[in-house]
């Protein structure tokens, strides 16, 4: 930006998602003018997540979050679940030290969005709904390429910062060569049914009362060998259905990624928790898998980048996590922008406290603590071999069959020379998670 | 529930069709060289792709679900895919 023109506002974010409007809200707080573009018909519009939230950050931003946002239910149940095609095995984790203080809650994001965006409207940010964004304005700079604004159909508008909030396909930060393609280990498409069924027979299938709610994670034959994932989670009066499957592995087996989904919304142990309800809606979303090594490069002259866009979504295996991330991104992204306008200075170096911001919270700090996730997870032997291993040995201890009985050892052993998985895979596959989650 | 179709999922949804203009653009001989319509049709979950008989492969733009899937498998130069004019294609109630 030449010193004499003057922008149209100190930042223009792109994206009204949860790392938009978080960054937008807090920048207008400290009385900047910001302009939030989003391409839907309103915000939320173009948004779709799995559906929990870790809300404890977004708490820090909003304190009366949860009393005021439209969420869904509050998680008190964590069901991890091995499905093969005949057995199901679980840890049910129940707990009430979850409900107070509420660490998780479930949303819709076409409900959650309009009223974070309603909120940054109130902080003074000026919101243009059904706008796409068509790509970035750079000019030269003294170190290089540096962006000045963005082009929206005929009109141009020009800030001292853009954030590019415009989640994990970010074509604005793939257009500045911020982000590139990235391999398809790092990608996982998610495939997602919005169930309406009554609050009763909810709150009567999953074992909850009240605005509880109960998150499973599933593992194994649902989603046939393919590296990923199936959940189910309560809304208040709808249920969140679906599976996430990992690109290079669903590619490499030749499946369709609506049969996996279609097999398992009929999964005979699935199945029941759906029973007479009704799709209300049908979604899909790309995810990124690759943790760590995706975020890369989140900053140059002029622009930063938060959110899914910044790759910030993290699988541990047990939590599937990105709105907690976008939260924290939004927060660091505002101290990082604020400190770079207070200086004058919003090129690379000066919008520096962006990423030390990020990297001194959880976010940041959790991504490093799990930077070894992506690779363990992409272990064959975690989406079918252990599952049936784990059946198999319960099957000889249960089925009382008037043969007489072996010690659980031999029956593991047994079981455990029928299964592909060797001792060999075992050990390593345990000390390799151990290390990674 | 009722196991419905794909077509018949994607009726539940809100769509704003642009009638003008599409926002997938297919280069045919890219796709027929490097032999990647297959995993597209496969990853989409809006079926929006099909193989023609004819060998080509077509696209359904007003079924897109925008999630970017199909541009990360095909291959390098096969598919323009953007996101519709602001305003228009799904939107979402539930998300």
């Amino acid at each position: 930006m030449s010193e004499d023109t003057e922008p149209d506002f100190d930042v223009i974010v792109v994206g009204a998602g949860v790392a938009g409007c978080v960054t937008a809200y807090q920048l207008a707080r400290q009385g900047r003018s910001v302009v939030l573009i989003e391409r839907g018909e309103a915000p939320g519009s173009k948004n779709l997540s799995g559906g929990v939230l870790y809300c404890r950050g977004m708490q820090e931003v909003f304190p009366d979050f949860l009393d005021e946002a439209p969420v869904e239910r509050r998680i008190t149940r964590n069901y991890i679940n091995f499905l093969n095609a005949e057995s199901s095995i679980g840890i049910d984790y129940k707990d009430t030290r979850l409900t107070d203080p509420v660490n998780a809650v479930t949303v819709l994001r076409a409900k959650l969005d309009p009223w974070l965006a309603e909120k940054c409207e109130e902080a003074g940010v000026f919101i243009m709904s059904g706008v796409r964004v068509d790509r970035v304005l750079t000019e030269d700079g003294a170190t290089g390429m540096r962006v000045v604004g963005v082009q929206a159909g005929e009109d141009e508008l020009r800030a001292h910062v853009v954030v590019a909030a415009d989640g994990v396909n970010s074509f604005i930060a793939q257009e500045v060569g911020l982000r590139t393609k990235q391999p398809l280990n790092h990608l996982a498409t998610g495939v997602k049914c919005v169930v309406k069924l009554p609050r009763k027979s909810i709150e009567a299938r999953f074992n909850l009362t009240g605005d509880e709610g109960a998150a499973f994670a599933v593992v194994g034959d649902c989603t046939e060998g393919v590296g990923g994932g199936g959940f189910l989670y309560t809304n208040t009066e709808s249920i969140s259905v679906g599976v996430v499957l990992r690109l290079d592995d669903l590619t490499a087996k030749k499946k369709v990624a609506t049969d996996v989904f279609d097999r398992f919304l009929a999964h005979q142990f699935i199945a029941p928790y759906l029973e007479g309800g009704e799709v209300i809606e049908y979604g899909c979303h790309l995810v990124a898998e690759g943790g760590l090594d995706m975020v890369g490069e989140i900053s140059m002259d002029g622009m930063i980048v938060v959110g899914d866009a910044a790759g910030l979504t993290l699988n541990t295996g047990l939590t599937v996590r990105g709105m907690d991330l976008a939260v924290a991104s939004g927060v660091a992204a505002a101290v990082g922008i604020g400190a770079a306008l207070e200086q004058k200075d919003c090129s690379k170096v000066g919008l520096a406290g962006y990423r030390e911001a990020l990297f001194a919270s959880y976010a940041g700090k959790d991504m490093k603590t799990y930077a070894k996730a992506p690779s363990f997870l992409e272990v064959e032997r975690m989406y079918k071999d252990y599952g049936e291993l784990i059946g198999n040995v319960l099957y000889g201890v249960f089925s009382l069959d008037n043969e007489p009985r072996e010690h659980l050892a031999k029956v593991a052993l047994k079981a455990f020379k029928k299964s592909p998985v060797k001792f060999k895979h075992l050990v390593g596959d345990v000390i390799a998670g151990v290390r990674a989650l | 529930m009722t196991p419905l179709s794909i077509p018949e999922r994607l009726a539940k949804n809100r769509f704003v069709l642009d009638d003008d203009e599409s926002h997938i653009e297919i280069n045919q001989e890219v796709v027929k060289a490097t032999g990647c319509g297959k995993a597209m049709v496969a990853c989409c979950a809006a079926h929006v792709y099909t193989e023609e008989p004819d060998g080509t492969l077509s696209a359904e733009y007003a079924a897109c679900l925008e999630c970017g899937t199909c541009l990360a498998v095909a291959a390098p130069g096969a598919l323009k895919w953007h996101y519709p004019r602001g305003g228009f294609g799904i939107q979402f109630r539930e998300g």
